[in-house]
């Protein structure tokens, strides 16, 4: 044998050369397996903090939202965002979050079509009299983006990560007998999947730093709120024309940019000129570099055959100027019917504010143009 | 909640294979029938082992899966109810006469019109959709990617509206991605009927039931 070997061995261990050598050699197994876990969890939890690819943390705290070991205090390179136009949800309180990966930027080159760098993480937080969820989006390393949902417990304490196909009546809808539900990653995918970005409520126009007063359901900017302006001050956008920092829709009075704002926060993620729907004609984006924005989502509204048809009617067009109880648009939104309603999903309760707006502006649309009989 | 009836979905696996089929229709139709019937039985499952005959692979699928039971209107024939094949997968006719479906009783929650195109449940009034590539009423402006979602999702193009039993789309969710695309392939082939099928009734607004005002379901 070696005796170069087992010369030390035996007088490390103190003992039979042959189990000395047993032990050093579990003795480095041991600490090559710790050293291989620890580095294990430690590109694990670097991962995430980077915005990697690890499987979905089973907690909230987890996915970079808080400052470690606090579930509360949210961390500082998290930033607090509130869009111009936001999505109605049954009247839910939302907050919600934004966090680039150190060092990146969004590109902004397209001033609608903002690009997040990989490991761009979102939450958004729902809360109906208490905290009930938090909606995280979470930008992978090959491009793609995957969704999740987090369930606040009742009794306080960490969010848990919801199953793919979501959870039924977590929380009681206020003033309503019907509940809230969590959707499904396929639900999350059916609003989100829609357009070229899934990032829905980040852009040009719903982080504008002209707020919209007449906007429904306007959320005040919090102090310390991500606008366009602050973005490019901090260097988190590149490529964006600061001369769009204050966009606007393009509409000619309030109540038009309003109800442009509110079909654009609530129905242009699926309903628009370059996503699974497009063949549908009808086009509720809007545009920070383009002018003319209400008047292109007019054209294939206003006078526009409907393909929704109710039994027993001869025909529907989306919005018949000047009467709103025979518009396609105002009796789906008005509607909470499962097969009429529109949104389709996301929502039980009719959003009473909107349907005033619809009424108001489709009330005092000019009859006069003649209804234009394109099917599509 | 969502709306309690839609679970009910389930129970219509069953229903799948009512009706006639088109393979059972009495020989000797008209050039016309004969035409829109494509390849079927064992004419084509020998085309369906091609696997570059993708329209006649949709044909068989289209055939074996029951479609033409409830897409394909039934009218009374020599031998009873049999698939109207001049109104082949257009769904639910136009204008047709539905009066109010029987009340529920009991355990007895469902009603189907004899064209088998119009199905009322605790889910209100379905009405089987025209998948004939009429860019109107059918399927014309649908991608695949449409299609495809629609039955994965169980929406309506992917996105919209929940689709409603008795629509087996649970079952046929389970088609792979050739599946699918060659039954849109194949309907894709089958000639274009103008038919504008109703949109779904809620169960307090079923035919000749007092029609609310349709803003008033919230």
């Amino acid at each position: 044998m070696d005796g170069t070997r087992s010369k030390p061995e035996g007088s490390l261990a103190g003992g039979h050369p042959s189990s000395a050598l047993e032990r050093r050699l579990l003795g480095g197994a041991l600490l090559i397996g710790l050293l291989g876990a620890f580095l294990f969890a430690w590109g694990a939890r670097a991962a995430r903090e980077e915005g990697g690819d690890a499987p979905l943390p089973a907690h909230l705290s987890e996915t970079g939202l808080f400052r470690a070991g606090s579930p509360d205090r949210i961390h500082p390179e998290a930033l607090a965002y509130a869009p111009v136009y936001p999505l109605w949800t049954d009247g839910a309180q939302k907050r919600r979050w934004l966090r680039l990966p150190r060092g990146t930027a969004i590109d902004g080159t397209d001033p609608d079509r903002w690009v997040f760098p990989v490991g761009t993480r979102l939450w958004k937080e729902f809360s109906f009299g208490r905290r009930v969820e938090t909606r995280y989006m979470e930008r992978l390393s090959d491009g793609s983006w995957r969704f999740a949902t987090y369930l606040w417990p009742l009794g306080g304490g960490d969010a848990e990560l919801v199953p793919e196909s979501g959870a039924q009546a977590v929380a009681n809808l206020p003033g309503s007998s019907l509940s809230h539900d969590v959707p499904s990653e396929t639900d999350c995918r059916a609003c989100h999947g829609g357009r070229s970005s899934p990032v829905l409520g980040v852009g040009a126009l719903q982080l504008s730093s002209a707020r919209d007063r007449f906007a429904l359901h306007a959320e005040d900017v919090r102090s310390g709120n991500v606008t366009v302006r602050s973005l490019i001050e901090r260097g988190l956008i590149r490529g964006f024309p600061s001369s769009l920092a204050a966009a606007q829709i393009d509409a000619p009075d309030e109540t038009s940019r309003a109800v442009a704002g509110y079909l654009f926060g609530n129905c242009s993620h699926c309903h628009n000129s370059e996503g699974p729907l497009r063949e549908l004609g009808l086009d509720f984006d809007q545009s920070a570099a383009m002018p003319g924005g209400y008047a292109r989502m007019t054209r294939t509204l206003v006078g526009q055959s409907s393909r929704f048809r109710p039994f027993g009617s001869a025909d529907s067009l989306r919005v018949v100027p000047g009467d709103p109880e025979r518009s396609t648009l105002r009796v789906r939104v008005a509607s909470r019917f499962p097969a009429w309603q529109m949104p389709p999903l996301g929502t039980q309760l009719v959003d009473p504010a909107a349907v005033e707006l619809l009424d108001l502006w489709i009330s005092n649309l000019n009859p006069s143009p003649p209804a234009q009989k394109d099917p599509i | 909640m969502k709306h309690p009836a839609f679970p009910i979905t389930a129970l219509f696996f069953a229903f799948a294979s009512l009706g006639c089929h088109p393979e059972d229709k009495p020989g000797g139709g008209s050039a016309l029938v004969q035409n829109l019937i494509p390849p079927s039985g064992k004419e084509a499952r020998s085309a369906a082992s091609d696997p570059y005959d993708e329209v006649a692979r949709g044909a068989h699928l289209v055939l074996t899966s029951a479609c033409h039971d409830c897409h394909t209107p039934l009218k009374m024939g020599p031998k009873g109810p049999e698939p109207d094949m001049t109104r082949m997968l257009s769904g639910h006719p136009e204008g047709m006469p539905v009066p109010p479906p029987p009340a529920a009783s009991g355990p007895w929650i469902t009603a189907a019109l004899a064209t088998n195109t119009a199905w009322a449940g605790p889910w209100g009034v379905s009405f089987t959709a025209n998948l004939t590539p009429d860019r109107e009423t059918g399927l014309g402006v649908w991608t695949f990617e449409n299609f495809k979602q629609s039955i994965r999702t169980g929406r309506h193009m992917g996105q919209g509206r929940p689709i409603l039993p008795p629509m087996p789309y649970p079952m046929y969710k389970n088609f792979d991605d050739a599946e699918l695309h060659a039954i849109f392939t194949y309907l894709r082939t089958i000639p274009a009927m103008k038919n504008r099928v109703p949109d779904p009734l809620p169960p307090a607004a079923a035919p000749g039931a007092p029609s609310p005002s349709p803003g008033k379901h919230g």
